[in-house]
This record gives C-alpha cells, sequence and structure tokens, in this order.
C-alpha cells in the first residue's frame, strides 16, 4: 500500500512538474534581466521606506520609469543608491541622509497626566481614549508603537520617551507612519536645527500643559534671516534644506530668540543614543566644529 | 429543472462563502475594489472548474481504482497547487493588467480552500463528471457575487462616516457577518 502511495503521489508530481515545465517554456514572458540585478543590488529589507510595495517593485520602477530616482532606497543609503545609478545609468542625484526625530520634550515640560491608563498597552490604542493619558495631546505616548515598528531596531521607550539609536535608523520613515500623534519625523542628518515640538495648540493651551512647549510667539520665524521657518497650525517647520544652503552665518538666530528653549542645535539626546564605540553620526562632526567655533 | 436548482442553490442557498464559510482570506483580502474583485472571481471560477475536472478524473481513475482514496486530500492540493502555477503564467502572459492588479492573491488561490471545498464537496455528493463541473461554476459563480457584492458595500465605506476603532478589517468582518446572515433568508427556498 506504501508503495502503491509513493508511486501514484510521485507520478502525479511528475506529470504536474512536466506540464509546468512546458508551459513556462511556451508562455515564457520576457522580462528586463536588470530588474533582477537591481533587485540583488538592495537590500532586501522590503521596508516600503521608498514608496514601493518591496524591493522588487521598487527595482521594477526604478528601470522602466525615467522620474523614479535612483537614491529612493533609504535603507540602503548611498553606497545602494550609487550602485543602482551605475546599474540604471541615471544620476544619482545628491541622496542627504535622513534620519527619524522625536519632536517631543515631555520630560522637561513636566506634562502632568489626565488620567492613569491601564487599557492595552500601545500608543493607537491609549490615543482612543480621550486623546491619551498625558495633558498635552501631542506628546509622546511612550507605549512604544514605534518601537515594535521599526524594521531596525534603532528605537526604545526610556522613562516615557522614545529614543532613536541614529546610527541604526536607515530613515525608512515606517515609525513616522505608524505614530498616532506624528511626533517624529525624517530630518536630515545634517540638520542644523530641530524643533523639539509638536504642538497644534494656542500658546495659553501649551503653556497650561508643559513647561517646555512651543507657545507659538514666532519670533524664530521673525528672526531667521534665511526665512526658512514656518508655522503651520501652530506648529513650527524648518525648511532644512534652505536652512543647510544658507549655512552658519546666520549664527543659529532663532535658536537664541526662542524662548522656550524649542529650537535646538544640537540634539543631545540623539547624540547619547549613538554606541560609545563609533563616533556619533549625527550631527556630523565637521558641523559640531563649525558650531563650536 | 434539476441543473436550474442545483446552479440556484450553489450560488445563493448554499453559498460557498456565505453558507459554508469557505475561502474567507480571498473575500476579506480582495474585496476592496470591484475591479480587482471580479478579477479575483474570474479566476477564482477558472481555477475551481478545471481544478473539480482533473481532480475528478484522478478520483474516479487513479484513486478509486487503485484504492487509494484516503490520499484525495493531498493529491488534490498537488492539482490545485500546480493548476494555480499555470493560471499564473497564462495571465502573465495573456492578460498582464489582470496579472498584476491581482498581485499576491493570485498564487494565494492554492491555499483558497473554496477551491479544495468544491472538488472534495463533489466527491462527497458522488455526483458525475458533467454534474460536478456544473456544481464548481455555480460554487465559483456564488463566490464571485459574494465577492462583488462585498467589494460594492466596502467601495462605499469609503465615503462614509465609520468609527475609527471600526474602520479597515473590523468593518469588513462585521459586514461579512451580516451578508451571510442575510443569505440565511435563501434557507428552505429549495428543499
Amino acid at each position: 500500500m506504501i508503495t502503491a502511495s509513493v508511486v501514484t503521489l510521485f507520478s502525479l508530481g511528475f506529470v504536474s512538474a512536466g506540464v509546468l515545465a512546458v508551459a513556462s517554456k511556451v508562455l515564457y514572458v520576457e522580462e528586463d534581466p536588470r530588474i533582477e540585478v537591481v533587485t540583488e543590488a538592495l537590500p532586501g529589507a522590503n521596508c516600503g521606506g521608498c514608496g514601493f510595495a518591496g524591493c522588487e517593485a521598487y527595482a521594477a520602477a526604478v528601470i522602466n520609469d525615467p522620474d523614479v530616482p535612483p537614491n529612493k532606497c533609504c535603507a540602503g543609503g548611498p553606497d545602494v543608491a550609487a550602485k543602482v545609478a551605475e546599474l540604471t545609468g541615471k544620476a544619482a542625484g545628491d541622496s542627504d541622509p535622513q534620519v527619524a526625530f522625536r519632536r517631543c520634550v515631555k520630560v522637561e515640560g513636566n506634562v502632568a497626566k489626565k488620567f492613569e491608563y491601564f487599557g492595552i498597552q500601545s500608543c493607537a490604542a491609549a490615543k482612543l481614549v480621550q486623546d491619551g493619558p498625558d495633558a498635552c495631546k501631542y506628546s509622546c505616548l511612550g507605549f512604544g508603537d514605534c518601537v515594535r515598528a521599526c524594521p531596525f531596531d534603532a528605537m526604545w521607550i526610556e522613562g516615557g520617551l522614545v529614543h532613536i539609536a541614529p546610527d541604526k535608523c536607515t530613515s525608512c520613515g515606517t515609525c513616522v507612519r505608524t505614530c498616532p500623534n506624528s511626533i517624529l519625523e525624517l530630518i536630515p542628518r545634517r540638520a542644523r536645527v530641530m524643533v523639539f515640538c509638536s504642538s497644534q495648540d494656542k500658546g495659553k493651551a501649551v503653556k497650561d500643559v508643559c513647561d517646555a512647549g512651543c507657545i507659538s510667539c514666532g519670533a524664530c520665524i521673525k528672526k531667521c534671516p534665511a526665512q526658512c521657518i514656518s508655522m503651520v497650525d501652530e506648529r513650527i517647520f524648518i525648511d532644512h534644506k534652505a536652512c543647510l544652503a544658507y549655512g552658519p552665518s546666520c549664527e543659529e538666530v532663532c535658536v537664541e530668540k526662542c524662548p522656550r528653549n524649542i529650537l535646538r542645535c544640537l540634539n543631545p539626546d540623539l547624540i547619547a543614543a549613538a554606541p560609545e564605540t563609533e563616533p556619533a553620526r549625527y550631527p556630523e562632526e565637521s558641523h559640531v566644529a563649525d558650531l563650536n567655533a | 429543472m434539476e441543473i436550474f436548482l442545483l446552479f440556484i442553490s450553489a450560488i445563493f442557498v448554499n453559498n460557498i462563502v456565505l453558507a459554508q464559510y469557505l475561502g474567507n482570506c480571498p473575500y476579506l483580502g480582495c474585496s476592496k475594489e470591484k475591479g480587482v474583485a471580479f478579477g479575483m472571481g474570474a479566476a477564482v471560477i477558472f481555477v475551481t472548474i478545471m481544478a473539480t475536472l482533473f481532480t475528478h478524473i484522478i478520483q474516479q481513475y487513479v484513486l478509486v481504482t487503485f484504492h487509494l482514496a484516503y490520499l484525495q486530500t493531498i493529491v488534490f492540493i498537488l492539482v490545485i497547487a500546480a493548476l494555480v502555477q499555470f493560471v499564473e503564467m497564462f495571465l502573465k502572459k495573456m492578460v498582464p493588467p489582470l496579472y498584476k492588479s491581482l498581485g499576491i492573491f493570485l498564487p494565494l488561490i492554492t491555499t483558497n480552500c473554496a477551491v479544495l471545498g468544491v472538488a472534495i464537496l463533489v466527491q462527497r455528493k458522488e455526483y458525475d463528471l458533467f454534474t460536478s463541473v456544473l456544481y464548481a461554476i455555480a460554487a465559483a459563480a456564488g463566490f464571485l457575487l459574494a465577492l462583488i457584492l462585498m467589494a460594492g458595500i466596502r467601495e462605499r465605506f469609503e465615503i462614509t462616516r465609520i468609527p475609527r476603532s471600526m474602520r479597515g478589517v473590523p468593518i469588513g468582518l462585521v459586514m461579512a457577518g451580516l451578508m451571510s446572515l442575510a443569505f440565511m433568508a435563501f434557507k428552505g427556498m429549495i428543499a
């Protein structure tokens, strides 16, 4: 009986394989062989940071679509961008490496708790209950949805705040899409000035709940000589490209003028997060020297 | 008349998705847009008919003849898997837009229990080859109907105010349950 079963299954498998082999020849579709080469050159993380469904989808797009640049793979960084550019014959362009950044200093602002939350330990769940347990509804909830979403182990929760290891961050943007409070954003690794608050409340409301939050006074906007700071819905945005292009000649007047110390030149949190064995990659050392000069 | 009743019964009364609860994964996964739902339904109809045809022949002339009926499940899975591979190659060559829109769901027909379910059901009911294929057409048409109805409803979700916690899969599952209840009304239509 065992022999009959084995023989039957083997024969069926053999026949199916034969039919499929013939079909694969008859129904062969010629595909660009470069797609496979480019897919192999990509890191294979399938993180979706490039905006495509996966590494293969991006490879197909970068080859077939002249408008898709070769430097979209944030997990691969400049090395992969250069390789893809070489394989596709496109100009590598300037792939300014980015890093995830947390726009909140809840611990410095003594943000009170509205209530004790005992529900599901997830930011998305906590946000559903009266916008979360913190008095500031734009603060880091600290349940680590982003930590769990990060495919590269670059985040952790400490003291109720998320921390980011810049050396591990590939700027894939998964955490940015996960955070229900939108306090994470991607900024250039060389960014000169960062904003440490993401509140959309008016000044008085912020003052009531946080000692450190942005009061939307607009002093930074008025003083910035490069005009690269703007306010949308009471939230400060910096055009990092314009800021970097203007250079250090402004002497970071926005940082100086900010009465709440929301704008800062360096991100001590990120520097502390970098492992001691490696020099801090963020901000770059040359940039630190510029600021100290 | 009997064939007409078989059709009506397989599509409405014993709908493969809504009354027999088979093939729920593609039912929920492929019912966001009507176009994709139709493509998936059409591919399932094709695979189900082919699978029923081949498995019926294999069951009658190989498994029963050699007293190997206990190999039914594994043999049927093998046949369906090979068929799906074939359909994938066929669509890639002949209908590339449909191939692209189906994406990952096309190879997933391999594990669509509605296809295996129909192949096994016709053996249990001891239909002849002709009736088996007719039943397969009707059951797969029932699958297509359920998928398109669901896609029609879910397209309207896009412009409907739904509580945040219910958006996406939760409301989809609730709808699936309600659709099943609605189809329960057909019970008793055919004795």
